[in-house]
């Protein structure tokens, strides 16, 4: 790429920071949502093993 | 979820596709895939649209800023469109996967109005020669901004989700009116927003080689929207079978001790 390009006549100020802000929002937001989707799912599977050995504890 | 044989709508896909378990098994098919058609057209369109897409020939390289700023102009009114149907479904139906779903949609919905007002801003200075001004289109979207950060103050302003959802519910239906408001705006009033120039009934007022990047990642932007929802929309089915789960324990705890039999 050469200097014209990064300098995008003129106007790099804007159109740089336009698509750094565009994609490091969605990057963002998308990191967040999985780190919850993960937290929940953990969560999940660690409240139905404590029940799996409430039950099997009560049982014996 | 339960509930009565009476007040269940019976016989609808849309009812069969909503029970949480077939839900949850058919978006964990779909999610990589539309996953990755998100990560993938979004790249090439927002890459071509850069890179190769030609400048135009008064606003120059600025131009480059439409390839973020319009796509997620249309998501944002689109996702709104789709909170307000699920909404719409929450209330009606009382189905507790479509306020799950509404609750999942506003947050993307959210962003992407961020990102269009964002980008809006920094192609409006370059161009009109200020950051912002209270035209009304700008004001619109601005108050679709704002709708969506209500509908998640509200969902989250109860110790329940589920109390949540109605009034956030109302809150999406009254929002909608926004929507027409946004699209003829420029129309409807003098702004110095520019009228439609890709969604309109004659031909679209630009030209291919700028239409294609375009549209390519407006579409890279609808299954990146697609993807986020799904994902938040599982989230909220695990959290939702964790409360149960923990109210489970909880009554478990505080129930009085089985009789000993004798």
């Amino acid at each position: 790429m050469d200097a014209s390009f990064w300098a995008m006549g003129g106007h790099a100020a804007f159109v740089w920071p336009s698509y750094a802000i565009g994609v490091g929002l969605l990057v963002a937001l998308a990191a967040a949502s999985w780190r919850g989707y993960v937290a929940a799912r953990e969560a999940v599977a660690r409240l139905e093993a404590e029940g799996l050995r409430r039950r099997r504890g009560g049982s014996q | 979820m339960e509930g009565t044989p009476a007040e269940k709508p019976r016989g609808s896909a849309l009812h069969r596709f909503a029970n949480p378990g077939r839900f949850m098994r058919l978006s964990g098919a779909l999610l990589p895939w539309v996953a990755s058609a998100g990560l993938a057209l979004s790249v090439v369109g927002l890459g071509w649209g850069l890179v190769f897409a030609p400048r135009d020939w008064q606003q120059g390289d600025t131009v480059r800023i439409m390839f973020v700023h319009v796509p997620a102009a249309w998501i944002a009114m689109g996702g709104y469109l789709g909170l307000a149907v699920a909404s719409f479904i929450g209330l009606v139906w009382r189905h507790p996967l479509a306020d799950i779903a509404a609750r999942a949609i506003a947050p993307v919905g959210a962003v992407f109005t961020a990102i269009c007002l964002v980008t809006g801003s920094l192609w409006g200075k370059p161009m009109w020669g200020t950051w912002w001004v209270w035209d009304a289109r700008l004001t619109s979207v601005l108050v679709l901004f704002f709708l969506y950060l209500g509908h998640i103050a509200l969902s989250n302003a109860f110790d329940d989700p589920d109390r949540a959802a109605r009034p956030a519910a109302i809150l999406a239906l009254i929002g909608a009116v926004n929507l027409p408001i946004i699209k003829f705006s420029v129309e409807w009033w003098n702004t110095l927003h520019q009228p439609a120039s890709v969604t309109r009934l004659d031909a679209p007022g630009i030209h291919i080689d700028i239409l294609l990047p375009l549209v390519i990642t407006a579409a890279g932007f609808l299954f990146v929207f697609a993807a986020l929802a799904l994902l938040r929309t599982r989230t909220g089915i695990l959290e939702r079978r964790a409360r149960a789960l923990m109210a489970a324990r909880a009554a478990e705890a505080a129930a009085p001790p089985a009789p000993v039999p004798v």
